[in-house]
């Protein structure tokens, strides 16, 4: 899932300091599911918005809304009907919906509440970890199922810097050294072996340098 | 030889070689380095009716922004200390360059006579000057020696294109560091680097001799000492403080607690420093597979040629 966190709220004041009514819109997806913009998040945010512009004798209205995802054009399509009332929409869905609402809406201003994070999931209650950094070409096959990629701070792909200590990485004492973790993975598997071979330098041309990707999915095309 | 380079030359002979740093400054001033460098140089005259100068090691490491901290360029830093008549070994790290500015600098470097290249993953940007800094890590350190070996062996770039004349002979470094962990994949890692092409490793500062002395037994078991020369790193040190910050504050260090003891209840600790480094020198002389030192006095690098004349290590070879 993609994991977001809510932006300070008096960020979110200053960037919607000229708007009188604003719709602020959650999305029923990822983020509901990390805290950050689901229904209730909505309706704790509307309210301390309203109450910080009180204080300074502002009367800001809100209409408030979460779809079941903001990044689809099927599920937003709907909010159409309010935006003509509205000066701005704060949107709380990680920034793929923000996007989705300035593409499908581009007549009405979408400003982000969130900060998207990254991919991972919940290794705890309300504790989310990355996991996956999209490089388009996943490795998890030879690293027992841990991504040096995502979780290791200089993404190397043969072995463990000089900073791994304790099972700890130098860069920060909370976090695992995910080579100390593939290393006891893959001996407790009896697969030591997969980290003899030298790893050739990666292509990047799958992840984010080769600029904006695209998926096609032949089979299902119209 | 795969390259013109005196460590080459020293290592190759079976002499036990000396390598220091050599850390470039935090300014453009060439005479940063040329005033050390032409200490080191004169720190010992080879005889004769006209005597020469003689650089008192074997090679100088000019560190790539260690730590982070932003420095004057390690090849430029080197050339200086070529046209003052010390060697270099010029670092070169992960973590600022992509493939084609690395491979444009080791052109560059040998270009400008630099003979030794040591290849590293380079010190995450969260310790340095400039923590906000994107990192790049396009390769990583055994990728980097793999690559340098294909441009110098193959004679191709990384792509596989010709270098169709005046191919780098670097003698080609890399480093280990036995007191991180996995202990046990430390051997793993340093074969896999010998594979990819290190002809020298340089090791983690070396207090934990003891230690230190059980890693070099895996790599001896592993005949990895026949394929690679094997520098002990070590680190003087003026006082207890700098042993306890490291202990503390660096990951991946084994600090004995009586050592610490012993510095800190030291009479003159800057003597005790030196004399430590002195036993050391001679204990790790003798672990089997060692084939010489590397000093990293850092900030006291004054002292390397004291050290290595107190340890009976000067003049440097003829080779």
């Amino acid at each position: 899932m993609i994991v977001a966190d809510r932006k300070p709220l008096e960020e979110i004041l200053n960037s919607i300091k000229d708007y009188k009514k604003i719709m602020l819109a959650g999305c029923g997806g990822c983020v509901t599911i990390c805290f950050s913009g689901g229904a209730k998040a909505v309706e704790l945010l509307a309210s301390q918005i309203k109450m910080a512009g009180k204080k300074e004798g502002r009367d800001i209205e809100i209409v408030e809304c979460t779809p079941e995802r903001q990044c689809e054009y099927e599920f937003i399509d709907e909010l159409k009907k309010d935006l003509g009332s509205v000066d701005a929409v704060l949107s709380i869905a990680c920034g793929v919906g923000v996007q989705a609402m300035s593409q499908r809406h581009p007549d009405t201003i979408t400003i982000p509440g969130l900060n998207t994070k990254f991919m991972g999931y919940p290794i705890e209650h309300a504790l989310w970890d990355e996991r996956c950094a999209g490089c388009g070409d996943c490795v998890l096959e030879w690293t027992g199922g841990i991504c040096p990629i995502a979780r290791c701070a200089k993404k190397l792909l043969n072995g463990p810097c000089g900073g791994s200590a304790n099972g700890k990485c130098e860069v920060d004492k909370d976090t695992d050294c995910a080579w100390q973790l593939i290393y006891d993975r893959l001996k407790k598997l009896g697969k030591l072996d997969n980290l003899k071979k030298i790893r050739e330098p990666k292509d990047w041309r799958m992840s984010t340098n080769a600029g904006q990707r695209r998926i096609k999915f032949e089979e299902a095309m119209l | 030889m795969k390259s013109d380079s005196r460590l080459e030359k020293v290592l190759t002979a079976g002499k036990f070689a000396v390598t220091a740093e050599l850390g470039p400054p935090q300014n453009a001033d060439p005479e940063a380095i040329k005033k050390k460098a032409v200490g080191w140089a004169s720190a010992h005259q080879v005889g004769g009716a006209s005597p020469t100068l003689r650089s008192c090691v074997d090679g100088a490491n000019i560190t790539d922004n260690q730590t982070a901290i932003v420095r004057m360029s390690s090849i430029a830093a080197a050339a200086i200390a070529i046209s003052c008549g010390v060697e270099p070994v010029v670092q070169m790290v992960c973590r600022d360059r992509n493939r084609i500015a690395m491979q444009s600098d080791i052109l560059g470097a040998a270009a400008l006579g630099v003979k030794n290249l040591l290849c590293l993953s380079g010190d995450h940007q969260k310790f340095g000057n400039h923590p906000q800094a994107a990192n790049v890590f396009d390769i990583d350190s055994v990728q980097l020696i793999a690559m340098v070996k294909k441009m110098r062996d193959e004679k191709r770039f990384l792509c596989g294109d010709p270098i169709k004349e005046h191919e780098p002979r670097l003698f080609i470094g890399a480093v280990e560091n036995p007191f991180a962990d996995p202990f046990e994949y430390r051997v793993l890692r340093l074969a896999k680097k010998v594979e990819a092409g290190a002809d020298f490793i340089q090791t983690q500062c070396v207090f934990d001799v003891e230690k230190f002395a059980r890693w070099m037994g895996l790599v001896v078991a592993e005949g990895l000492h026949k394929k690679v020369h094997i520098l002990a790193g070590l680190t003087p040190v003026r006082s207890h403080k700098a042993l306890v910050y490291m202990k503390n504050e660096v990951a991946g260090m084994s600090i004995p607690d009586e050592l610490i003891k012993r510095m800190e209840s030291a009479g003159e600790p800057k003597e005790e420093g030196v004399k430590i480094c002195l036993e050391m020198i001679e204990q790790v002389r003798n672990i089997e597979g060692v084939a010489g030192i590397h000093l990293m006095p850092i900030g006291w690098e004054s002292i390397t040629p004291v050290i290595l004349e107190r340890a009976g290590l000067l003049p440097r070879p003829e080779v």
